[in-house]
């Protein structure tokens, strides 16, 4: 194989919109990769959590067992499991090939707004209305979880693992990282509610979105702000906020992507590839580049 | 596989048994499910597990004897054709094969005979054996049997006799030479029980004649000792009659019980003659014979009356006993100890003993005196007091104590103390009875003030619990009167506890408190009318009615604590008495500032909080993370304790710093746990050496550490700094009327505070009310009593404030104590900020205000004339109280605390008048720990 090195692409941003996926489940609460970003998870009104290959628009499983709409999902490093939290005040741990309920994780005193497991899957940490972060041991039997994070004093909106890393954004304006190997937390205030929050690809920043229409890009060491991107309007929802997959470009609605008139509710960004996945209303629309081409045979 | 192994892979051992090759297309084999496991008999039936009535497993048809077909008899054989085999049937013939198989009931198995167990010598067999030697035909003929030796030993034995064992020795180590048995010396005497004259000793005696020294002995053989436990509530050795041998033994004529050793033998012996006639096998023994026995030993064999003793004796020509194996009273050879022997049979391992015991002394029991009646009756039992001293003396005589004329009786019950108070003596120190008088005055006053304050936290926390229980109870419209009877009857039959005297609701007004507690005897003595007789009659119709709703509502709570309310309460996690609560020892900063940092747009240090965060271990091991406090055993943030009710829990401080406020906080944490080291320097490093740079700071969590709830105790410690204090302010002493008060107020404010401001009580306006009646005698004697009282509290003064002395030296402490200081005292909290209406201890700095505001009270004197007229009302109560007291520096301590009472209302109102917004937040503060 000699050939030489192909010139990196200079990044693009899928503007193109591949494939509309009707999921039929009611409103899609969320949209999320899994950890290679072949699939997707799309979290449902109708209490369902459905698996999708969104290039080619197939749906693989529908896993029901929740009480009440899933607000959020996540898959595990190694595609065998699911966990997703929803407003049924339980964090739920799926097989994913069974589609059973492996594990229900009971505790939370509200709903829970966001589930993400560790980088080895073996903690679920799910971040709920009840203004705590609960650390769910996914190996052992144990009901009751590992540790409680109550230090929020609002109700956290989101919750994102790195591998010794754990960030929440909380409606109280505050955005807290927990640092497992230093043993320190640091509390960054934003101001407004924090609707998401989530690391850089790096893991060298952290962007906050919050509800008066601002993103903020803060250096996670020292919390100073790096940049901020207005543009949107988000004064009333819960928005998540991502960033492509290599730093580039914030993707919160930072794209004027002809969308339609709905409100996107959810969007994922593809783990390595410029792929974009958003949910509005009832369906998920994938975004491509525009020199991407659909996968022949596709259905 | 075998022979792979031989050729191929010789050095391989191999454990165990392969599995079989499976065939070609063949599918492996499935274990079988536990459910489908089932139970089968050795012939493949399925068995089927019934329970323990039905006998365990199924048997037969459907349990039954029958068979598919129907009942047949299975040994049917027609008797035309040929005539059946055998008529007689066995045991064996009902039971099933299971029953003889190895586990059975009767089992079937190939057992060793006692002939060939093992070459044990049995002595009776042997006694037997020479027996029937002896009365054979043939002399001598057994002794063929002693050729034909069994030709298997026991395992032990083998082993035994491989270790060089030789039978008739016993086991173990030989013995290099037996000590010499040492012959008791004449002169010397024995004691305890005799040595059995041992028969051994004649042969040792003959050994002992010629030791060589390197010969060794086997060790002598051990006979073993029969270890059968007694089963039976027969005396020791009594052996009752055996059925086997009343009936067999019949034959021998009387039956001799108590035989000697070889007659029994001999009976036993006849016992096997018997049986050795008799057909073997199964056979039943245990009452008669079974109906299927061939031979009927007679059973009914007729028992002539010839056995029988027809007439009683006096002396049989037996033993004489009749069974019994207690010996035998002889009564007419008591006189002579030489013939007293024991008759009965000498039981086994027991010897006579030699000497005869030497009989014990009686002592007859005392003589009774004529009068005495044995039945004993309690006195009732009558407190000395004045009135009584006669029927004392009438009682003590009835008991027939002596009539001592009374200067000795009261000397006796005098004790050392009062009999030297009598005489006159000064009582030395030393000579206390009690612990408690050990104990010096202050640690009386603080354990006395610690008393009073739980009780009154006790009821405070009734009263609460209740108060929701009283309202409801006011808002029904029940009639009042059929709820007091339910509880007066309630209260009527309970017993008065000790709790329940201690608990005082209106111990702040003594008349009130007075009526109070007269009604309740009332009460208990069942009397309906007993809340109109202790009201106030002067009062009016208003406040009486108030009155009794209030008595009635506080005798309910008490009487109800006990047992509704323990019922439906559980024990508090936090303790209420210690008025602190775990917070987060770090805190959020205040949002203010951070919120102006933001809209500057200035992230970063003035955004940013950091605190100490310990991970659970099992979250780092999740995570393979290495735990970074490894030694700390605390998870989440460090907590530390704060102030329950401080409205600083809830607000957060606007503090300028955050760093030093951590670090202060740390040090008070890492004076808890001192042993928490973190393996990296953390900040509790830091904080240890500024620990050292602040010696006062140290001095301060130390006091704090050591004050529990009474803040008393640290006055002691600074007392020796109060005193110049004090001195350099001699205009203070001036105008003490308006100091003191707020002075001790300084220590904790009263209940009686707090009604003033907020609460319009009944009992001021009782009180203002009763005064108009008295009024004018009152005028004279007041000035009199604020003269005296003003002499007490001079004393005061110098006992009093702790807080001066704690104050100079509060401001020395750089700003990081901010937070320790509100935990010291509440009255520190807002130090330097807070107006000085509460706060004595800004009065060095703060006088003219003060001025001014006596002044303001003067005039208000003036005014409202009814305000000091109650205040003197209540002095005067207080010396009624204590006039006799007043050397005593106990009853200076309370009546202290009174008059911060009473003389605190009018400053309390002064101050409701003109509220700062502080001080409407520094009373709330305190409020809720007085909530009623």
């Amino acid at each position: 194989m000699a050939f030489p090195e192909p010139k990196p692409r200079p990044p693009e941003l899928p503007r193109k919109r591949l494939r509309t996926l009707e999921c039929g489940q009611g409103a899609v609460r969320a949209v999320r990769f899994n950890a290679d970003g072949n699939y997707c998870l799309t979290c449902g009104g109708d209490k369902t959590l459905k698996l999708w290959n969104p290039l080619r628009g197939t749906l693989l499983r529908t896993y029901s067992g929740h009480g009440y709409e899933v607000l959020d999902a996540a898959g595990s490093f190694d595609n065998s499991s699911l966990c997703s939290g929803g407003g049924d005040k339980a964090v739920v741990l799926w097989d994913v090939a069974s589609g059973q309920v492996v594990r229900k994780f009971r505790g939370h005193a509200g709903k829970v707004n966001t589930v993400q497991f560790n980088e080895e899957a073996t903690v679920i940490l799910s971040g709920s209305i009840d203004s705590t972060i609960r650390c769910w041991d996914s190996r052992s039997r144990r009901p009751e979880p590992v540790q409680t994070l109550d230090e929020a004093k609002d109700g956290v909106s989101s919750v994102k693992v790195s591998d010794h890393e754990v960030l929440a954004g909380s409606v109280d304006g505050r955005v807290r990282r927990y640092d497992l190997r230093m043993g320190q937390l640091f509390s960054d205030y934003v101001g407004s509610p924090i609707t998401c929050a989530c690391f850089s690809r790096d893991g060298q920043c952290v962007l906050a979105a919050s509800l008066d229409s601002t993103l903020r890009l803060l250096d996670k060491e020292t919390g100073e702000l790096l940049g901020e991107y207005t543009g949107h309007r988000n004064q009333q929802y819960k928005l998540d906020c991502c960033l492509s997959e290599r730093d580039t470009h914030v993707g919160a609605l930072v794209l004027a992507l002809p969308v339609g008139p709905g409100v996107v509710q959810s969007l994922a960004f593809h783990p390595s590839e410029p792929c974009l996945l958003t949910a509005t209303g009832s369906s998920v629309h994938c975004w491509r580049e525009e020199a991407y081409e659909a996968e022949s045979g596709a259905g | 596989m075998a022979a792979r192994g031989s050729d191929s892979e010789e050095d391989l051992v191999s454990y165990g048994k392969g599995l079989e090759p499976l065939e070609e297309g063949e599918r492996p084999k499935k274990p079988v499910p536990l459910q489908d496991q089932t139970v089968r008999d050795e012939k493949g039936r399925y068995k089927r597990f019934h329970g323990a009535f039905s006998g365990g497993f199924s048997a037969g048809y459907f349990n039954t004897v029958g068979s598919k077909e129907g009942w047949t008899p299975s040994a049917f054989v027609s008797s035309r054709q040929n005539r059946a085999d055998r008529s007689v049937l066995g045991p064996e013939d009902f039971m099933d094969e299971e029953d003889l198989s190895e586990f059975g009931i009767a089992p079937k198995a190939i057992v060793t005979t006692d002939d060939f167990a093992s070459k044990t010598k049995d002595r009776i067999r042997e006694k037997a054996r020479q027996l029937a030697a002896a009365t054979a035909p043939i002399p001598g003929a057994t002794l063929l049997d002693d050729f034909i030796t069994p030709a298997k030993l026991s395992i032990g034995f083998e082993l035994l006799r491989k270790m060089g064992w030789k039978e008739g020795q016993g086991i173990g180590p030989r013995v290099k030479r037996r000590p010499r048995r040492q012959k008791p010396d004449p002169g010397v005497k024995i004691y305890g029980c005799a040595l059995p004259p041992g028969g051994s000793e004649g042969s040792e005696d003959e050994d002992d004649d010629y030791l060589p020294e390197n010969v060794t002995f086997a060790p002598k053989d051990v006979t073993p000792v029969d270890f059968t436990p007694k089963d039976n509530v027969h005396g020791l050795a009594y052996k009752g009659l055996d059925p086997h041998q009343a009936l067999f033994g019949t034959s021998r004529g009387h039956f001799n019980l108590f035989s000697d050793g070889s007659e029994g033998t001999s009976n036993l012996l006849g016992d096997v003659g018997v049986n050795k006639g008799r057909k073997l096998g199964i056979s039943g023994q245990a009452f008669g014979v079974g109906a299927l026995e061939e031979e009927d030993d007679d059973i009914y064999a007729t028992e002539t009356l010839s056995k029988y003793d027809t007439v009683l004796k006096d002396e049989e020509p037996g033993d004489g006993l009749y069974g019994w194996t207690a010996p035998k009273q002889y009564k007419h050879q008591t006189e002579s100890e030489k013939n007293l022997r024991y008759v009965g049979k000498i039981l086994d391992g027991f010897s006579l003993a030699s000497k005869p015991l030497s009989s014990k002394k009686n002592y007859p029991p005392p003589q009774l005196p004529k009068d005495y009646r044995p039945v004993h009756y309690f006195r009732p039992v009558v407190a000395a007091t004045s009135e009584n001293s006669h029927l004392l003396q009438v009682l003590s005589e009835s008991t027939g104590k002596s009539t001592q004329d009374s200067g000795t009786q009261s000397r006796h019950q005098l004790n050392a103390s009062k009999r030297g108070e009598l005489l006159g003596e000064t009582p030395i120190p030393g000579s206390a009875t009690s612990v408690l008088e050990f104990l010096s005055q202050k640690d009386k006053e603080r354990i006395r003030e610690v008393k009073h304050a739980t009780d009154l936290k006790a009821a405070q926390l009734k009263a609460r619990s209740l108060a929701q229980s009283a309202s409801h109870s006011r808002l029904q419209p029940s009639s009042p009167d059929v709820a007091h009877s339910s509880w007066l009857t309630a209260l009527a039959g309970q017993a008065a506890t000790p709790r329940a005297s201690n608990f005082k609701p209106f111990a702040k007004d003594p008349e009130k408190q007075k009526r109070y507690e007269e009604f309740l005897v009332n009460a208990k003595q069942g009397q309906k009318d007993a809340l109109e007789r202790c009201l106030d009659p002067s009062m009016t119709e208003w406040e009486r009615g108030r009155e009794r709703d209030e008595f009635s509502r506080a005798a309910r709570l008490y009487s109800s604590s006990h047992s509704t309310l323990s019922s439906r309460f559980t024990h508090a996690k936090e303790e209420d008495d210690s008025d602190q609560v775990e917070v987060p020892r770090d805190q959020e900063n205040d949002v203010n500032d951070k919120q102006s940092a933001v809209k500057m747009k200035m992230f970063g240090k003035l955004t940013r909080d950091t605190f100490e965060w310990h991970p659970d271990k099992l979250l780092c091991k999740r995570f393979n993370v290495p735990d970074p406090y490894p030694d700390s055993t605390l998870v989440g943030l460090p907590r530390v304790k704060r102030d329950k009710y401080s409205v600083f829990n809830f607000l957060t401080l606007p503090e300028t710093t955050s760093s030093p406020t951590t670090q202060a906080s740390s040090e008070k944490v890492a004076q808890h746990r001192s042993s928490d080291k973190s393996r990296k320097s953390s900040r509790w490093d830091t904080s240890k050496q500024e620990k050292k740079e602040n010696s006062i700071s140290e001095f301060l969590s130390l006091a704090r550490s050591k004050v529990g709830p009474s803040k008393q105790e640290s006055s002691p410690l600074v007392k020796k700094e109060e005193k110049p204090v004090t001195e350099s302010l001699p205009d203070k002493e001036r105008n003490q009327d308006v100091n003191s008060p707020a002075e001790e107020s300084s220590a904790r404010p009263s209940m009686d505070l707090f009604k003033a401001i907020f609460a319009s009580s009944s009992d001021e306006k009782s009180s203002s009310s009763e005064e108009e009646q008295g009024d004018s005698e009152d005028d004279q004697e007041t000035s009199r009593e604020a003269d005296l009282k003003s002499s007490q509290e001079t004393g005061l003064v110098e006992t009093a404030p702790v807080v001066q002395a704690i104050e100079p030296a509060l401001q020395e402490p750089p700003p990081p104590f901010l937070i320790q200081k509100m935990q010291i005292d509440e009255r520190e909290e807002f130090g330097p900020r807070l107006p000085p209406v509460f706060c004595p201890n800004a009065r060095q700095t703060l006088e003219t205000p003060q001025k001014e505001k006596h002044k303001k009270n003067k005039e208000k004197h003036k005014t409202k004339k009814e305000h000091r007229r109650k205040k003197e009302k209540k002095k005067k109560h207080r010396k009624h109280k204590h006039k006799g007291k007043q050397k005593n520096k106990k009853s200076e301590k309370s009546s202290s605390s009174e008059s911060t009472d009473s003389s605190e209302s009018p400053s309390g109102e002064e101050g409701a008048t003109a509220l700062s917004p502080e001080e409407l937040l520094r009373r709330l503060k305190r409020f809720p720990l007085r909530r009623q």
